[in-house]
């Protein structure tokens, strides 16, 4: 194993950002942040319907913030396979919906909850990526 | 308020996002391929948001209610079953192969970018086709 491009401090910090939002909507609205819950509430379910778009908005809002103010252009490297992207986007849709969470919440709001539904939920999910991750390229 | 609580969280969840370059999906599968030229970033970012937001789940868990809302309400599902193993293994399956989870994959909607978008779409049709099939599920 070698490490490359590893990036701990912008990592580290932007963690902590996202750790900040986790804690600011539990300890003012009382919810725990799970993108794919709040992604599929607001799709599905009438119930706190508006935060949850409004949550959406400030989430494509703020990578336009970060622009703005850094003055940098954000690179993204992503797939333009577009039968590759519809499969892994149906994936993680059924996937999350039907495990009852994603990579925030069980990855994050599971586990700083000590939860050990998030934990089995996290290793499933990180375990099963990886293979599947070197199975597309043997394939 | 708690209108303005969700838009902020979304806003400081984006830029983390961003900081954390974790809205390339280069970067997560760069975490994926650990018997190669591995990138551990992905590690530091759950660190970072672990370390900031689990000490408020402790301190807060006993409040009787949230600042601006009359309950705390979440999942308290403890089940460790069939359902949640196959449902993290298909979304691990998903996010093995394009390197995109929720929130990045809706963060990079900002860029414009299509291939975010078709990803996007996909994923809301999944919501949707699990919802048709089992009303009562609850996502997180």
């Amino acid at each position: 194993m070698y490490i490359i491009n590893f990036t701990p401090i912008p990592a580290f910090l932007g963690g902590s950002l996202i750790g900040l939002a986790v804690a600011i909507f539990f300890v003012f609205n009382g919810r725990l942040i799970g993108v794919s819950g709040i992604a599929s509430n607001f799709l599905t379910s009438k119930d706190n319907r508006f935060d949850n778009f409004l949550f959406l908005v400030g989430l494509i809002i703020g990578p336009i913030i970060y622009k703005i103010f850094s003055q940098q252009e954000i690179n993204i490297s992503i797939s333009n396979s577009f039968y590759l992207l519809a499969v892994a986007g149906l994936l993680v849709g059924v996937g999350t919906k039907i495990g009852g969470g994603c990579t925030s919440g069980h990855g994050i709001s599971g586990i700083g909850r000590l939860s050990l539904r998030s934990i089995v939920a996290t290793a499933t999910f990180m375990i099963v990526a990886i293979l599947t991750f070197y199975l597309e390229r043997l394939l | 308020m708690s209108k303005i609580i969700s838009l902020l969280c979304g806003i400081i969840f984006g830029i983390g996002l961003t900081v954390s370059q974790m809205i390339n999906p280069a970067k997560i599968l760069g975490f994926f391929k650990i018997f190669g030229y591995w990138d551990p970033s992905l590690i530091f970012v759950i660190i970072g948001a672990l370390i900031i937001s689990s000490p408020f789940f402790h301190l807060f868990k006993n409040n009787n209610k949230p600042i601006f809302s009359e309950k705390f309400s979440y999942s308290q599902n403890k089940e460790i079953n069939k359902k949640l193993i196959i449902g993290s293994s298909l979304f691990g399956a998903g996010w093995g192969l394009a390197g995109l989870c929720p929130g990045p994959a809706i963060a990079s909607l900002a860029l414009l970018n299509i291939n975010s978008a078709i990803f996007v779409v996909a994923m809301f049709f999944g919501f949707y086709l699990v919802k048709l099939s089992e009303p009562t599920t609850q996502a997180r």
